[in-house]
């Protein structure tokens, strides 16, 4: 079949956009990388795609707050065709600026679809941090997680993060119940590294088709990116390689 | 009408921000502050009514759920609990969040906005005196540099008022030609152009022959281009140099040492070297690669987050603007700092404290680099006691280019497009004011030369570049640098020549004159040489994402710079006199050596104090609450990361990067400083320094096959003659180790006048050489680490360890200097080399690790706590020179370092060793101790790894 076309968003600051193509390429998709003034100016469409990946970076210098100037962007401009992608059973991934930009659109978590349920706030330490982490990927609540980027992943993964706002905050208690109720929680640091509340490291929707999380999947899919690959083995792939392969993998037998 | 938003966090939300001031206060040794709040401030004026006020306030710039904003408030009154003080950019500083705050203005369909200004507002809760908080603001809450206290609301409009009065044009001409030599001398004086006597008469000269007095535009040109920034007038001029009693004159420093180990080598793998902005060395079959080290010492020193910021978005542009642009892959950053723990009425006149120094200049390297989206995968930090009025800021980048865009060469007829930024009146005299000293009245003096910069308007700018390059569209591109456009136009129309209509280029606001908007150095600039059919295409590109770029002249064929303003020519210059014209420096040196006191060693026998001393020094000790600030993994490229070992914290030798993910070639990057060397014997410092950046490139498991060097001097006022002295004897050692090696320079830079005067007396920086390597590596999958990996492996020493304590951080920490430094015996030093890559290729090493500061003792002590595993090793069986234990443990010799081998190795590895000093010291324990056992067999080193790693990690946590 054809390879699921993947669009990765880019605009000024927009940092991580090559190598999550790479990753995307890797796992068997066709990425391309798309300025947003291409699809606000009506020059390329977002339904053209299957899958819309929101790379990391500082989008517009992450002025005022992370993310918060594309996410203004994204729901002044085109937030109609957005909610028509998810609509229409396609894949969204937003990583590290690309997760701070879908929670302050309010895509994510998405339980009151456009409202901002949930923010990010600067690390407790006050600085930003580069740093490899354990993620937990079983969720505490025991609930089998809709989530289709994170399905059969191993129950520890290793990727590491680049953020200074990365404490993830729900709005109240009802936003986070409703996040474990949901089993939306599908990463958890194992050893907090910024004061995330209940640890929080990755959500997704409650389609379970749109996936947002702070650490770099794509900065891991390769053996040679591990921080001690010279001590425990070279590998072939590194462990975000797999949530890559899952959306494609996804497309691919549904759409 | 006017808006003040003031956007704070809600109650109970905890503020990281205000915390870590208040941290600093404390560390200020102020007492009794409670609490620090920040808040953010937003100034709207504009046609918008409140209630788009309101949505402004509440949908975009305060977060629902952590902040919350006032509208108009009144200042609420400051008491003895509470103070209160808002903080705002001076008038012609660049402020990033207004343009983008701006844009998502617009994007929610509110479009009344006409100017937008942000401020800080910090509240301070606790008793303190009023003196107390004036020292707070100052030390730590502005820099009046570039920022100021908000004293009255009718601050603003006078500000506005300021920049919206236009400019009036009116030509400068300068008396020249009726000036007698005192008032030459006083017209580059008051002018900030460093021009010497010799300099102005030659300029006198060439305007009496054109029966004319200059322009200011003019005199400004040829300052700045005649600079030392721009020139190194230094390192070509001629030199009578004096050394033990004997004279020698060197016509060319550069060309006779440096660029003489290039042009004999003669590689055929160097592409481009020393004629770019970068050098450039062939990567594989499709791509080269590039490199440059740049310094930013002088606004670093003035306002270091500004400073270091556009250090390393300078450098970015430098390979931005290598022949027809590279891509930016990686960042290296080296700084010199005073000590950190100055008590801080020891700190001069003038000058900020060193750890605010330090603090101000790694958040402005991180905040652009991480914005740009480079890794920042490498860099060392040193400390010295004479760096506190003049710390030195190095910024590195490397590039990649498809082969076929590695030269430039711009055609007459052809368009000059500057894009990116605008200009302001930011930066002026930059190139001038780095090549005078710095004095206590250089922060109002100089103050035009400090930036602040905008990665994201770099960013932008780096993308649609690579764009417009693979498509062709342009013929020459070079950064905005020092100088600005005087620059960037002279260098690329030097052989054409160039028309300029000034007042084409974008303004951030009105009133600049013709002269500022032509040497202006406002950052985010790139001025390209455009082919008239390629314009549309070129300037559609620009467009789709943003960036600004406009036509501003065009490149002729009469060697002609001529610069218009609305029609008037304010300059008309031969490109010849400009480029040429400038009288050679003909200067004295001397060098002497010196002689210290040497350092008295008794019968010492235990060393485990002195290692944790020396592990916990400035120099040695982790720097990983720096690197972390770093992303140094954006792009997806590291294969060996700054920090490596068991617990991802133990300090890598070099870095090594993986461009393409398809293929298993990388590229090794590394430094080598060590200014210490250099009290002692400049000639030694530069043979050590290249031995250091060599040995880290073999130590992580690279060649010198296809490895290249970069030399950069910051040294102090070279009009001296014992400073002048040193440089040429520095150089004089790159020369002759470099070329025994085998390695060739491909680029450099110097900054000379690092000097801090005040009242008459200068403090010069010591002479300090950063050697920069980059080397191409074949496979990287067989790239080693330095932290010892297995129980029951062996550990060796290579190399031949020498009775050279002088300038050892042993010495050091005892209070002495000393006279033997570590030489180089490069015959040798090659022979160790060779073998070790051979070793590498063949999969013998387990780890290895280079021996460098602290010497043996440091680096066992390293490679165990990095390990998480200890080691038993005896000294009995390294090959050294005196069997004396506090030698071998801390003696800082040259071609060392210590690997580990698995024992099923040991034969192999010991007869590929063949004919090379090494040892079998012991091995890899597996336990948590590290024992190391002297000459003749006692204890002289027994200590937990946890306490040699606590020791190395407290100072900088």
């Amino acid at each position: 079949m054809k390879k699921p076309k993947i669009i990765v968003l880019r605009t000024a600051g927009t940092n991580c956009d090559k190598e999550t193509a790479s990753a995307f390429k890797m796992a068997g998709g066709e990425p391309e990388l798309v300025h947003i003034n291409e699809l606000v100016r009506d020059e390329k469409f977002l339904k053209d795609y299957q899958i819309l990946a929101i790379p990391g970076g500082f989008t517009y210098g992450d002025d005022i707050a992370s993310g918060k100037i594309l996410a203004n962007e994204i729901k002044y401009k085109l937030n109609k065709d957005l909610k028509n992608f998810i609509n229409s059973g396609k894949l969204i991934i937003g990583i590290c600026n690309g997760f701070q930009v879908l929670v302050k659109a309010g895509i994510l978590p998405g339980i009151n679809s456009g409202a901002m349920e949930a923010t990010f706030s600067f690390n407790d330490s006050g600085s930003f941090i580069d740093k490899w982490v354990y993620l937990r990927t079983t969720n505490d609540e025991r609930r089998t997680t809709k989530c289709v980027w994170t399905e059969n992943i191993k129950e520890t993964i290793y990727l590491p993060i680049a953020h200074g706002e990365g404490k993830f905050i729900p709005k109240d208690k009802d936003v986070l119940n409703n996040l474990r109720k949901n089993a939306q929680i599908v990463f958890r640091y194992a050893d907090n590294p910024n004061g995330s509340i209940d640890d929080i490291a990755g959500i997704c929707d409650t389609t379970g088709r749109v996936l947002g999380m702070m650490p770099h999947p794509e900065r891991h899919v390769i053996g040679t990116q591990h921080p001690r690959w010279t001590r425990e083995g070279l590998k072939e792939f590194g462990d975000g390689f797999a949530i890559f392969k899952n959306g494609v993998d996804y497309i691919k037998e549904k759409l | 009408m006017e808006w003040k938003i003031e956007i704070r966090n809600k109650k109970g939300v905890f503020d990281p921000l205000g915390n870590g001031i208040k941290k600093d206060i404390r560390d200020l040794g102020i007492k009794g502050v409670k609490k620090v709040n920040v808040s953010h401030v937003f100034i709207i004026s504009g046609d918008i009514a409140r209630p788009d006020i309101e949505r402004i306030a509440g949908e975009l710039l305060a977060d629902p759920i952590t902040e919350e904003y006032i509208i108009n408030n009144e200042r609420r009154a400051t008491s003895d609990e509470r103070r209160i003080v808002e903080i705002a950019y001076n008038p012609g500083v660049m402020d990033p969040v207004e343009e983008s705050t701006r844009k998502a203005i617009r994007d929610m369909g509110i479009y009344g906005v006409k100017s937008l200004r942000t401020e800080r507002k910090y509240l301070v809760d606790g008793k303190i005196t009023e003196g107390d908080f004036k020292s707070i603001c100052e030390k730590l809450l502005y820099n009046k540099v570039i920022q100021h206290v908000v004293r009255a609301p009718s601050f603003a409009k006078a500000t506005e008022a300021r920049q919206a009065s236009g400019y009036k044009f009116k030509l400068i001409i300068v008396d020249m030609l009726g000036a007698d030599d005192k008032r030459l001398i006083k017209i580059s004086k008051d002018g900030q152009l460093f021009l010497n006597l010799k300099e102005m008469q030659e300029i006198k000269k060439y305007f009496k022959k054109l029966g004319r007095n200059p322009t200011d535009c003019e005199l400004e040109t040829i300052a700045q281009t005649w600079s030392e920034h721009c020139g190194h007038k230094t390192f070509r001029g001629i030199i009578e140099y004096k050394e033990e009693g004997k004279t020698k004159i060197i016509d060319n420093l550069l060309k006779n040492t440096i660029m003489k180990v290039t042009n004999e080598l003669k590689k055929p793998w160097c592409v481009s070297v020393f004629k770019d902005n970068a050098g450039i060395i062939r990567f594989d079959e499709d791509d080269n690669i590039c490199f440059k080290v740049e310094t930013h010492n002088h606004p670093s020193a003035l306002e270091p987050y500004g400073g270091s910021g556009t250090g390393i978005g300078g450098v970015i542009r430098d390979i931005l603007g290598v022949g027809l642009a590279a891509k930016p892959i990686m960042n290296t950053d080296i700084f010199c700092f005073g000590l950190p723990d100055t008590a801080h009425k020891k700190v001069p006149k003038g000058m900020l404290h060193p750890k605010r120094v330090m603090k101000g200049v790694v958040s402005g390297v991180r905040d652009y680099g991480n914005r740009m989206g480079i890794p920042t995968a490498n860099g060392a930090v040193l400390f010295d006691e004479r760096y506190i009025g003049n710390p030195l800021v190095y910024c590195g980048t490397v590039g990649i280019m498809p082969k076929d865009k590695s030269f430039k060469s711009s055609k007459s007829g052809e368009l000059i497009v500057v894009a990116g930024g605008r200009t302001g009146r930011d930066g002026i005299h930059g190139a001038t004011f780095s090549s005078g000293e710095l004095t206590h009245e250089s922060e109002t003096v100089s103050s035009g030369a400090v930036q602040i910069g905008n990665p994201i308007t770099e960013k932008k700018l780096t993308d649609t570049l690579l764009k417009g390059r693979d498509k062709n569209l342009y013929t020459a591109i070079t950064d905005c640098g020092a100088g600005g456009f005087s620059s960037a136009v002279g260098e690329m129309g030097q052989y054409l020549g160039a028309e300029v209509d000034l007042e084409k280029a974008p303004l951030k606001y009105q009133g600049l004159s013709y002269t500022e908007i032509w040497i202006s150095e406002a950052q985010e600039r790139m001025v390209l040489s455009v082919p008239r059919e390629n314009l549309k295409e070129l300037m559609d590109i620009f467009k789709k994402e943003d960036v600004e770029a406009v036509v501003i002249g065009c490149f002729t064929s009469n060697n002609r710079l001529k610069l218009r303003y609305n029609g008037s020519v304010v300059c008309d210059l031969d490109m010849g006199f400009l480029h040429d014209g400038i009288p050679r420096f003909e200067r004295k040196a001397i060098w002497a050596r010196p002689a210290y006191k040497e350092c008295e060693n008794k019968g010492k026998e235990n060393f485990t104090g002195d290692l944790l001393k020396i592990l916990s020094s400035w120099n040695v000790c982790s720097k990983e609450w720096i690197i972390r600030q770093y992303d140094h993994e954006v792009q997806g490229q590291s294969v060996l990361k700054p920090l490596v070992g068991i617990k991802n914290d133990g300090p890598g030798d070099a870095s090594i990067i993986r461009p393409k993910f398809n293929s298993k070639k990388g590229i090794i990057i590394s430094n080598g400083i060590n200014p210490r060397f250099g009290l002692i014997d400049p000639y030694w410092m530069a043979a050590s320094c290249i031995d250091e950046a060599l040995r880290q490139v073999i130590a992580v498991g690279g060649s010198l096959k296809r490895t290249a060097l970069l030399d950069n001097f910051c040294w102090g006022n070279t009009d001296k003659p014992d400073r002048l002295g040193s440089l040429v004897r520095a150089s004089f050692g790159c020369y002759d180790i470099a070329k025994a090696y085998g390695v060739p320079f491909i680029s450099g830079k110097d900054s000379l006048n690092n000097e801090y005067s005040v009242h008459g007396e200068s403090i010069s920086i010591p002479g300090t050489l950063l050697i920069s390597a980059i080397s191409v590596m074949d496979d990287v999958t067989k790239a080693v680490t330095m932290d010892l990996k297995e129980k029951g492996n062996l550990i060796y020493v290579i190399g031949e360890t020498k009775n050279e304590m002088g300038g050892s951080h042993y010495n050091l920490i005892n209070n002495c200097v000393g006279n033997n430094a570590p030489t180089v015996d490069a015959k040798a030093g090659l022979k160790i080399f060779n073998r070790m890559s051979e070793a590498t290729e063949l999969g013998l090493l387990r780890a290895c690790h280079d021996l460098s500061e602290g010497g043996m003792a440091v680096a066992l002590a390293e490679m165990a706590f990095s390990g998480g595993n200890g080691a038993d090793a005896e000294l009995d069986n390294i090959p050294c020179d005196v069997k004396k234990d506090g030698v071998i443990l801390f003696s800082e010799s040259n071609t060392r370092f210590i690997v580990e081998v698995r024992k099923a190795d040991k034969k192999a590895f010991e007869k590929l060793m063949k004919g090379i000093p090494i040892g079998l010291i012991g091995e890899v324990s597996g336990k948590k101790y590290l024992r190391v056992y002297g000459v003749g067999g006692k204890k002289i080193i027994d200590i937990g790894i946890d306490k040699l790693k606590e020791a190395w990690q407290k100072p900088l946590r």
